[in-house]
């Protein structure tokens, strides 16, 4: 074949230069590899083949060093329809229907040009749902930054929250829920992770592969261009200092074309015309026609001169690892080819039959029927050699963790714990995020029940009468100071939020950040991190469907805290059976269930209120949290609550007002008693108010329901008691606790967390660095 | 009765416009597809919210000239009841069937939210339903919602009892705070001098089902089935409600 490979008209599209030691090493391959690829291949590679292999191989597209830990995890439930290694999970939600979603993240893209890396970031996972025959209904959006005090931090957020909108906005799809946490670790590395939800019938389920000798393989959407060249490499290695290098590596996204492909992809596959679909995605067509072959066990033979292209004279190189959007490869059922074309002419998208699926298991690529590159699918798509390296925790974190906390513990004066209120309130990251989705459209397609600020988003199911909760969740600052804890917590914490809704949760969608695994310190956070996931998930029911795995987060050498992040997803079996955050009526009942202990390192309150981030995460007893989501669905069916809202970041004192806050009529105040609240040994004053002890929720119900509620908690082991009851606007929030009172107007503390992101973001809009 | 919801390949707000039609008024509904010239016999037609033609260049500028758009104008022109909601209001200004233009948010950036509108005119085809002065709390999802429109136009339009819907706050006034775009005076919805074409930026087709618990849109298309009804009835053209204050 190497003849073919040297044919003069591929030479003339490009020079082949010769494949040194250093081409292979810019390419990401270590010495090793390339010696275990030549063993495949027998014979000397083409710059294509180089390029193909560079890919598949990379960490983003091959998962060298998270396949052997993403092994581990529990991926079989009841519900699971689809476990990972497809373009999505899908799990079973009644009546017919399926429930598609996958998070996936675009944070070095986003660090470099924000704009287009969340933009392109919303486009691919959009892409991933609809080609399993999904319609998405939902987009989360789950973003790390730096210190809003920083101009760039400011520039980061601001193009981000445009991208992620228009992108999704555009096309119709609400973003109803995500998260966002500011800290100085993710300064100059943001995480930018985005969650899509779609809806599919059972029965119209269809998967990336590429069956059946002869059957046409289409490429359709936009044209190839010499955008994102090797993203899926650029994703896989750490970012230079200011990332200007890379800005020829992002994507731009063109979501109008997202949509024709959108809806031409949503007729192709009901009307049953096609044998597979798949984005392509990172490492474009490379990735999409070989793991389409992998997945049938067949092969596949295209021409890349019928490709259709943006630029002249590219070659078949770029045209393999070109990483333009809104692209799609497809299988048409040969018998349809015609009616595939004329549904594709329709909504004006291009389509061209590149080859054809083959049965001797190569990824053949040819130039006007001359072979530039054969490989054997297999080897190509299964063999990326994997790595299982040695974790060792890093000394630092030891002793940030086993630091002494008492000089934390407790308040001077009553006023000491108003301002630190005032200031958890007022923090980022704990603020409200109106600023953010009000920039995105939250209730096209008429679904959403309940829209962003609550703990977990509900949309309405097409299946009779059900509802969809779903939140993201992922707490780097606990995973920093001890891994396996953190990984627990993204999945408990997730679980609570959607069974807060009255969702029972189900099924989880995982995007794993953290910085480059050849540090150990940073190999030891993932494995722990991973361990901490799997343990939770297997204890919670709660099936890994899928995800995504992002490395090599840091800059200049400066990792971003391990941050696993969670998307759960759980259904309502009865959508009236809702359960709202916030406090409902004046007199209502107030109640806490769960445990409070003396637990406040990691938390918001030292971080915001002291600037220091000691001490070990609150721990998480799994059976607890069981018991506590088993509580808060009966709790819902039994419609026993009125409002449930969980207790995470600034614990116990902020947890509470967010519920007077949020009220849907206007804010309310409220009397709540700290002391009255079940504790599990001495508890600081400032554990007490602002620690982030696991499986607490805030719950609410009219006068007198609480015997109910309480006995129900009693049958399902989790404490609850009752701290106080639910005022109206005209009352002060009144708390007390540990000696200390608090009494301040519940209108003064909305203000403080309404106006915390608009008033930073309001200062000039300062360019990147 | 029939509803027309006319489908450009970027809209987006189609289906919603075509369940609360078919859910929320239980009256039938068809999607006119945007290179068709069949409006197949529709009652009313709908131009739905979203982004037709991708808007790189204005919201709108595009639509105007697809192939259903001679139909939809030639409806319109001849007293045919036309509703645009968000991206069809921008595409009935750039065809000319309203006055003005609507321009970006003052603001500069995308916003979904609810706001408060009070009906201006109760006694339209569109709004006969409502009570004049009913405060309505119905979402906004546009980054290109501005309404601007010279001076002149502006007094026309007051004078002739066709500015419909304004935005509005918790007290049912016009103040700049509840003004999500800085719409000249507020100005959320108008209707042509036939009586016959509204435009409105907020979206009623996203609260006219009871399972999401706001039904303030559904006045809207109660009206336009009532409007029809009654023209029925009259046995005659369409016996429109008329603008007048």
């Amino acid at each position: 074949m190497t003849e073919a490979v040297l044919d003069p008209k591929a030479k003339s599209q490009g020079e082949e230069p010769e494949i040194t030691a250093e081409v292979v090493a810019e390419h990401g391959l270590s010495p090793e590899e390339w010696e275990q690829i030549l063993g495949i291949m027998g014979r000397p590679l083409t710059i294509a083949e180089l390029g193909i292999f560079s890919a598949m191989w990379s960490e983003h597209c091959g998962y060298k060093n998270s396949r052997p830990l993403l092994k581990t995890l529990p991926t079989e439930g009841a519900a699971v329809v689809q476990g990972p290694g497809e373009n999505a999970g899908v799990i079973d939600v009644g009546d017919g229907w399926g429930v598609a979603f996958k998070i996936e993240s675009h944070n070095h893209p986003s660090a470099v040009e924000p704009y287009q890396g969340a933009a392109t970031g919303s486009g691919g996972i959009l892409r991933d749902v609809f080609t399993m025959g999904a319609r998405p209904i939902a987009i989360f959006d789950s973003l790390r930054f730096g210190s809003l005090d920083s101009p760039r931090s400011r520039y980061l957020l601001d193009g981000v929250v445009r991208g992620v909108g228009d992108y999704g906005n555009c096309i119709g799809i609400p973003t109803v829920g995500g998260e966002t946490v500011f800290d100085p670790a993710y300064e100059r590395n943001p995480l930018v992770n985005v969650m899509c939800i779609g809806v599919v019938p059972l029965d119209q389920l269809i998967r990336g592969e590429a069956k059946g000798v002869g059957n046409p393989v289409m490429a359709v959407g936009a044209r190839t261009g010499r955008d994102g060249i090797h993203g899926a490499t650029f994703a896989s290695v750490e970012l230079d200092e200011d990332g200007a290098d890379s800005r020829p590596q992002v994507q731009v996204g063109d979501p109008f074309t997202e949509k024709l492909l959108l809806e031409a992809s949503l007729e192709l596959i009901e009307r049953d015309l096609l044998i597979g679909i798949q984005d392509m995605g990172a490492a474009g067509l490379t990735s999409s026609g070989a793991e389409m072959a992998a997945r049938s066990g067949s092969g596949i033979d295209i021409d890349v001169a019928l490709l259709p292209v943006r630029e002249e004279g590219m070659t078949p190189y770029e045209m393999l690892l070109s990483e333009s959007q809104e692209r799609m490869l497809l299988v048409a059922k040969p018998e349809h080819e015609e009616a595939v074309r004329e549904v594709l002419t329709r909504w004006d998208l291009q389509a061209a039959t590149i080859g054809r699926v083959t049965d001797d298991g190569m990824f053949r690529v040819r130039l006007d029927g001359k072979i530039v590159a054969e490989i054997p699918v297999d080897p190509l798509v299964d063999d990326c050699p994997t790595y299982v390296r040695d974790g060792i925790e890093s000394p630092d974190v030891i002793r940030a963790r086993e630091s002494d906390l008492d000089e934390y513990g407790s308040f001077e004066s009553d006023r000491a714990v108003q301002d630190a209120l005032e200031t958890l309130l007022d923090a980022p990251t704990i603020a409200s995020r109106r600023w953010i989705h009000e920039q995105y459209d939250t209730s096209v397609q008429t679904n959403t029940l309940v829209g962003p600020g609550s703990d977990a988003a509900i949309l309405r199911l097409p299946a009779g009468g059900r509802a969809l909760a779903a939140s993201t969740d992922g707490n780097g600052r606990y995973t920093y100071l001890e891994p396996r804890v953190g990984g627990r917590i993204a999945v408990a914490e997730a679980a609570r939020n959607v069974a807060c809704s009255g969702a029972r949760p189900m099924a989880v969608t995982n995007c794993l950040n953290f910085a480059s695994p050849l540090r150990t310190e940073v190999y030891y956070q993932l494995s722990e991190a991973v361990a901490g996931i799997g343990e939770a998930c297997s204890a919670l029911e709660t099936p890994v469907t899928g995800g995504n795995v992002s490395l090599y987060n840091e800059t200049g050498g400066k990792p971003i805290y391990p941050t696993p992040v969670i998307g759960m997803v759980g259904v309502l079996q009865d959508l009236e059976q809702r359960v709202p955050s916030a406090f409902q009526s004046p007199g209502d009942e107030i109640w806490v269930a769960g445990s409070t202990r003396d637990e406040i390192g990691g938390s918001e309150y030292l971080a915001a209120v002291h600037g220091v981030v000691l001490g070990p995460p609150p721990s998480l007893d799994l059976d607890e949290a069981k018991r506590l989501i088993d509580f808060l669905v009966v709790a819902a069916e039994g419609r026993l609550a009125r409002s449930a809202h969980d207790c995470s970041d600034g614990g116990l004192a902020v947890a509470l007002i967010e519920c007077g806050i949020q009220a849907s009529g206007g804010p309310l105040g409220f009397e709540a008693d700290l002391d009255a609240v079940s504790v599990d040994g001495n508890v600081s004053e400032a554990a007490l108010w602002f620690g982030e002890s696991q499986s607490r929720v805030v719950l609410s119900c009219s006068e007198g329901a609480g015997e109910a509620l309480s006995s129900a908690a009693k049958r399902l082991g989790v404490p609850l008691r009752r701290v106080g009851t639910v005022g109206d606007r005209a009352t002060s929030c009144r708390l007390q606790g540990s000696g200390h009172h608090v009494d301040v107007s519940i209108d003064a503390l909305h203000a403080i967390y309404e106006s915390a992101l608009p008033r930073r973001m309001s200062e000039q809009v300062g360019l990147t660095a | 009765m029939k509803f027309g919801i006319v489908r450009f390949p970027g809209s987006n707000c189609d289906a919603d416009a075509y369940r609360a039609v078919t859910e929320g008024l239980g009256q039938e509904a068809e999607y006119l597809w945007h290179k068709s010239h069949d409006l197949a016999g529709v009652d009313v037609i709908i131009l739905p919210g979203g982004f037709s033609y991708g808007d790189h260049l204005r919201a709108g500028a595009i639509a105007r000239f697809s192939p259903i758009m001679k139909e939809v104008v030639e409806f319109a022109q001849g007293g045919g009841l036309t509703l645009g909601i968000c991206n069809g209001f921008q595409i009935l200004c750039e065809a000319h069937l309203l006055p003005g233009a609507l321009v970006r948010n003052a603001g500069l950036r995308f916003r979904c939210h609810d706001v408060g509108l009070r009906v201006e005119n109760a006694d339209t085809s569109f709004t006969r339903d409502y009570e004049q002065g009913q405060r309505l709390r119905i979402p906004i999802a546009h980054a290109e919602g501005q309404y601007v429109a010279e001076p002149a136009t502006l007094d026309e339009l007051e004078a002739e009892g066709r500015v419909v819907f304004r935005y509005v706050d918790a007290d049912g006034e016009p103040t700049a705070a509840a003004n999500p775009n800085g719409s000249a005076r507020n100005i959320a919805g108008i209707i042509n001098a036939g009586g016959n074409v509204l435009g409105l930026m907020p979206h009623p087709e996203r609260v006219a089902l009871e399972v999401l618990g706001n039904l303030d849109g559904l006045g809207v298309f109660t009206s336009l089935l009532h409007t029809v009804q009654a023209s029925a009835t009259a046995d005659g053209p369409a016996a429109l409600a008329g603008v007048g204050p």
